[in-house]
């Protein structure tokens, strides 16, 4: 019956409507548009970058490797694997390398750090080159006794080309700064600046002693290149049993794209997490908009257009418009994508290009598109249930929120998409929940520390202050004030902010608490048998402490219970963790625990008896990840001699301190007569102690090496940095969505408050109070938001100190304080940046009706 | 004649904060199509409340309201929605134009909605009427008090509706611009034999009707028509 009344709207008249709707509205509609160009932008930008990183890696992957073969072993090669190289060397062009960490010296001012030296033999690298200042100092350096090093490296030592550096027992000559190297980026290069000198000189160094840690590469560009990725997937498991490893340009290309995956997939879930503020912005500011429209929807619905033709209206405006911000954030997110790259140059071991990826700001635009359509869903949802009777009857009470039912399935129907773009991202359905579950606490918390902010405000409310502040406190709880959203929005960007700062001072501290403390700040390692007793007397003569050596024993696992590594290794049946066999193992021997570690399960045996077999102890954590339990029978291969030993204790162990841990370690009495090298663990009182100390100990023994706290404090200060700037960049997105945002709720909230201003006008109230009416809100905003968000932030820190780096927690007062101010500040200026037009509109205009 | 609009034991409560408040009781009336009707009574009296029943804005608690021969009580908000449309047209006190559409646009709305062709011309044919062809470009807020409200009469004669509300239709007018209104909504309803029901506090406007149903507290206190067949009788 019905049926035949219905009216007869075509798809075109509510197009015509929704424009001629939004006529007034535009600039209103162009705000929400704005709220989600950030979000959109930065998934643009990721996925470019993403999209340009793959192509960059598939047409540089061999520049990656610099060649088309590397073999790479941890030991000289064994006959087997002598062989190929040897049958390999006849039909290609190949080079060798060592690399293994040693101190460099400095002669001409006797500073010294420890170093990657790579030796190098042969016209390595094949592909791409190693840029050097002078340019041809890649290739004079390999023909005499000469180096290349690090540019950062010299740069900090004040060092020129042409300079003396000590190498083991050899000087070379600095032939130039080394600016760039296959595969090389300025993350790794940090923690291990890398000087090259020729093989031809390693051996006379004397830094190849036994028990260095050394690792062999030899490259191979083989004239027959067609069947390179079928040999080497043949000969992959022959090398991993001769404990070698084989790439090829195909297997780097695939574990560096792998590896670029995972950092684009966070970055992208940070754009994402910008992209969801971006768009509670979004449904705040339809929902304010929405609630301007009642009327007009009310007229509407009277003159018989139907619920869902009034929601039509109103979704198409607010579509059109999130349609030309996600347009606009593709356009935005093009720029930002020519910015990465650099802010991501210490990461990249690629030259990634800045073209434009059509796929990436397609992707972008759509997910950007669902998320705002899930978003404003919530608000336009309401627009079903305007009674026209509110038309006829303004004081009819609005029942303008949807049902709990329909506001259910928007919430799931947004948590599900949240989940499967995580999912999509991550791969990994339990950490694509953890995500969204996540963001849904985060967002939870912070709405209600703002309502309990407001509660508070509430409760507590200043009778007696003056007008002006009591007029500001209140309008933070009235009624379409936009606190929860400010709280959340800028709330969420404090918090990045200050976790990071946080998590920087509580690192940074914990490493000062051992520099300050009796605890050892200087470790001696790769100390020879022999050369103890002479590095005893120099520590004697410059008054260190050199109580506390460590032995250090190279092992391998040969079996657990029985079972061989070898069938291990070779038989996939079997259940075992393959990596437990296929590492080397330092350990050590002593009969008492350090005060960095404790038994968690098990006994503790110091000192072997003779009797059965000796008890080892090993880290709980380790032998949980690999399947070894308490009374396990381990035989390892101590350099050619199997030893049994039966697994006694488990413990646990902190990771954190300037300290010899390690996974196993044997009684006294089975291990004394094994080939070691020692470790000395000293304290040193200041950097002149430091500095002669180091000084006496290369000079006399330039194998050993030495790292020392306040070296490592300064690498640590620096990785921080530069993990801190794609960091701060990425909350970046989230600060400019938040002030976006804040800009879009002040602008909006303009609207609601213009005739109440004008009504204090009228009644009298002088700009001057209005002024400060609305500086002192947007201050108590500001100022309740920033709060939120460091007190969020120090809850993170404090979770993270605690449980993930088990350090203590520590804050700075200053910076935190120094960060409410300027969120204030800012807050304020936007604030009264917005609401200086109310001050100036006449009175009568507004009281006069429909001046909007 | 037939009834246009027939209402029997009619109630409205509305539940507010867990209480009842019983806003119309036992409402019984029928009006014969083309005639005039006022609705009057004191403030809070329920006028409104009765002329959103009688026009399909809102449904009763309980009791029947047939209009145009259509029950009510069993359309969905969409088929009230397509009712309104096709039979029914509004004058507000506060006019009620919106106000992003031009005065031509608003008084196209009804038309578009009924899909006509001719929307434009029939739309500006109406302002002729009303005498504000010369204005159809403007923007509500570009118009006095009075040139709003003969737009909403236009737009409320454009579907050419069986039954005209009428709500306070001179409430936010001086004296002289209220004559002015009162006649065109005489004139033009004359002319399109529409049946107009007034709700009004102004009891010289209600005197130009030709019944008049007072309501005190909710309830039909004095039907003129009932009175005047008392009379007859």
């Amino acid at each position: 019956m019905e049926t035949s009344f219905k009216n007869k709207v075509s798809v075109g008249w509510l197009f015509k409507m929704a424009w001629r709707d939004s006529r007034r509205s535009r600039s209103r509609l162009f705000l929400f548009v704005l709220s989600v160009i950030t979000g959109i932008a930065a998934l643009v930008a990721i996925y470019s970058l993403s999209n340009n990183l793959n192509t960059a890696i598939n047409t540089q992957a061999a520049e990656l490797l610099g060649a088309d073969i590397r073999i790479t072993t941890n030991q000289p090669p064994n006959k087997a694997v002598q062989h190929i190289i040897d049958s390999l060397n006849n039909e290609s062009q190949h080079a060798e390398q060592r690399s293994f960490a040693s101190m460099v010296v400095f002669k001409k001012n006797g500073g010294s750090r420890l170093v990657q030296v790579k030796a190098l033999q042969g016209n390595y690298p094949f592909y791409g080159s190693l840029e050097t200042d002078p340019l041809n100092a890649a290739i004079s350096f390999r023909s005499q006794q000469a180096a290349l090093v690090d540019a950062t490296l010299m740069l900090q030592y004040n060092a020129n080309v042409g300079d003396t550096i000590q190498v083991g027992n050899l000087n070379f000559v600095i032939a130039g700064k080394l600016l760039n190297a296959p595969g090389q980026t300025g993350f790794v290069t940090t923690i291990a600046p890398v000087v090259y000198i020729p093989l031809s000189y390693l051996s006379e160094t004397g830094l190849l002693q036994k028990g260095s840690r050394v690792s062999y590469q030899y490259y191979f560009n083989p004239i027959q290149k067609q069947t390179i990725d079928e040999w080497v997937k043949k000969h992959r498991d022959f090398f991993e049993k001769n404990d070698a490893n084989i790439d090829s340009v195909a297997t780097q290309k695939e574990s560096t794209s792998r590896y670029f995956a995972d950092l684009t997939r966070f970055l992208s879930l940070v754009g994402f997490i910008a992209l969801i503020l971006g768009c509670m912005g979004v449904a705040s500011a339809v929902n304010v908009y929405i609630k301007e429209k009642v009327n007009s929807i009310a007229v509407l619905r009277c003159l018989g257009v139907t619920s869902y033709q009034a929601f039509a209206i109103y979704f198409i405006q607010i579509m059109m418009a999130a349609l030309l911000g996600a347009i606009l954030g593709g356009l935005l997110g093009i720029g930002i994508q020519q910015l990465l790259p650099a802010v991501l140059k210490n990461f990249l071991p690629v030259n990634v290009s800045t073209a434009v990826s059509w796929k990436a700001v397609g992707q972008g635009i759509v997910i950007g598109l669902i998320m705002a359509i899930l978003f404003t869903f919530l608000p336009l949802m309401a627009i079903r249930k305007i009674s026209p009777l509110l038309a006829v009857r303004m004081d009819f009470e609005a029942k303008t929120k949807q049902s709990g039912s329909a506001n259910s399935i928007i919430y799931v129907l947004i948590a599900l998409f949240i989940w499967a773009f995580a999912h999509i991202q991550m791969k990994n359905t339990v950490q694509a929940v953890q995500f969204t579950i996540g963001i849904g606490v985060a967002l939870l918390l912070l709405s209600w520390v703002a309502r309990l902010l407001r509660f508070f405000v509430r409760r507590f409310f200043p009778t007696n202050s003056s007008y002006v502040v009591r007029q500001a406190l209140a309008n933070l709880y009235r009624p379409n004030n936009q606190t929860t959203l400010l709280m959340i929005s800028i709330g969420l960007g404090t918090a990045f902010i200050s976790i990071l700062m946080l998590l920087q001072t509580v690192l940074l501290h914990r490493m000062q608490i051992t520099a300050a403390t009796n605890q050892p700040n200087m470790v001696l390692f790769d100390v020879q048998q022999d050369q103890k007793s002479g590095i005893d007397s120099l520590a004697k003569q410059v008054n260190v402490p050199y109580n506390n050596w460590v032995p250090i024993v190279n092992v391998r696992i040969s079996a657990l219970n029985g079972l061989s590594a070898n069938r291990a290794l070779s038989d996939t049946n079997q259940q075992v963790s393959k990596w437990l066999f296929r590492r080397e193992y330092r350990v050590t021997y002593r009969d008492t625990l350090t005060n960095t570690e404790k038994i968690e399960s098990g006994k503790w045996e110091g000192t072997y008896n003779g009797t059965g077999l000796p008890h080892i102890s090993m880290e709980g954590n380790y032998a949980k990840r690999n399947g070894v339990k308490l009374g396990d029978t381990l035989t390892f291969n101590v350099q050619g001699l199997l030893v049994p030993t039966i697994v006694g204790s488990f413990r646990k162990v902190d990771w954190g301190n300037l300290q010899t841990n390690f996974l196993v370690v044997f009684p006294n009495h089975v291990l004394e007569s094994a080939p070691q090298f020692w470790v000395l663990l000293t304290h040193i009182q200041n950097k002149h102690q430091s500095a002669l100390f180091q000084q006496k100990v290369l000079n006399q023994f330039p194998n050993v090496s030495i790292i020392d706290l306040a070296m490592v404090l300064q690498i640590l200060d620096s990785l921080l940095h530069k993990i801190a700037f794609v960091i701060q960049f990425m909350a970046g997105l989230s600060i400019c969505t938040g002030i976006i945002v804040f800009v879009a709720s002040v602008y909006i909230s303009k609207y609601q408050r213009i005739r109440e201003v004008v009504l204090l006008r009228t009644l009298g109230a002088s700009s001057k109070q209005i002024f400060f009416i609305n500086a002192l809100e947007y201050f108590f905003l500001g100022f309740l938001a920033a709060l939120t968000g460091i007190i969020l932030g120090v809850i993170a820190t404090w979770l993270l100190a605690v449980y993930i780096f088990e350090t203590n927690f520590t804050i700075q007062f200053f910076p935190l304080a120094l960060l409410i101010l300027i969120i204030c500040f800012v807050t304020v200026a936007i604030g009264l940046l917005n609401t200086r037009g109310i001050l100036k509109q006449s009175p009568l205009a507004v009281l006069r009706n429909d001046v909007l | 004649m037939g009834d246009i609009l027939q209402l029997q034991q009619v109630n409205k409560i509305y539940t507010s904060g867990g209480k009842e408040l019983s806003v119309l009781e036992n409402i019984n009336f029928s009006v014969e199509a083309g005639t005039t009707l006022a609705i009057v009574g004191p403030s809070g009296s329920g006028k409104t409340t009765l002329l959103g029943l009688c026009a399909g804005l809102d449904k009763p608690t309980n009791g029947k309201i047939w209009l145009n021969g259509q029950s009510i009580e069993q359309l969905s908000e969409d088929g009230l929605a397509a009712i309104r449309n096709k039979y029914v047209g509004f004058i507000f006190q506060n006019f009620q134009l919106m106000p992003t559409l031009t005065a031509l646009e608003n008084v196209m709305v009804p038309l578009e909605l009924r899909g006509e062709k001719h929307a434009k011309t029939n739309a500006m044919e109406l302002l002729e009427k009303v005498g504000l062809a010369n204005r159809h470009h403007h923007y509500p807020a570009q118009l006095s008090g009075g040139e709003q409200q003969r737009i909403a009469i236009a737009r409320a004669f454009a579907n050419k509706p069986a039954l005209l509300f009428a709500d306070e239709p001179t409430g936010n007018l001086d004296a002289e611009t209220s004559e002015i209104i009162v006649h065109l909504i005489f004139d033009l309803n004359r002319a399109a034999g529409t049946t107009l029901v007034l709700v009004t506090h102004d009891v010289e406007l209600a005197a130009k009707t030709q019944r008049i149903i007072r309501l005190k507290g909710g309830k039909i206190e004095q039907d003129s028509m009932a009175v005047s067949l008392n009379n007859h009788a």
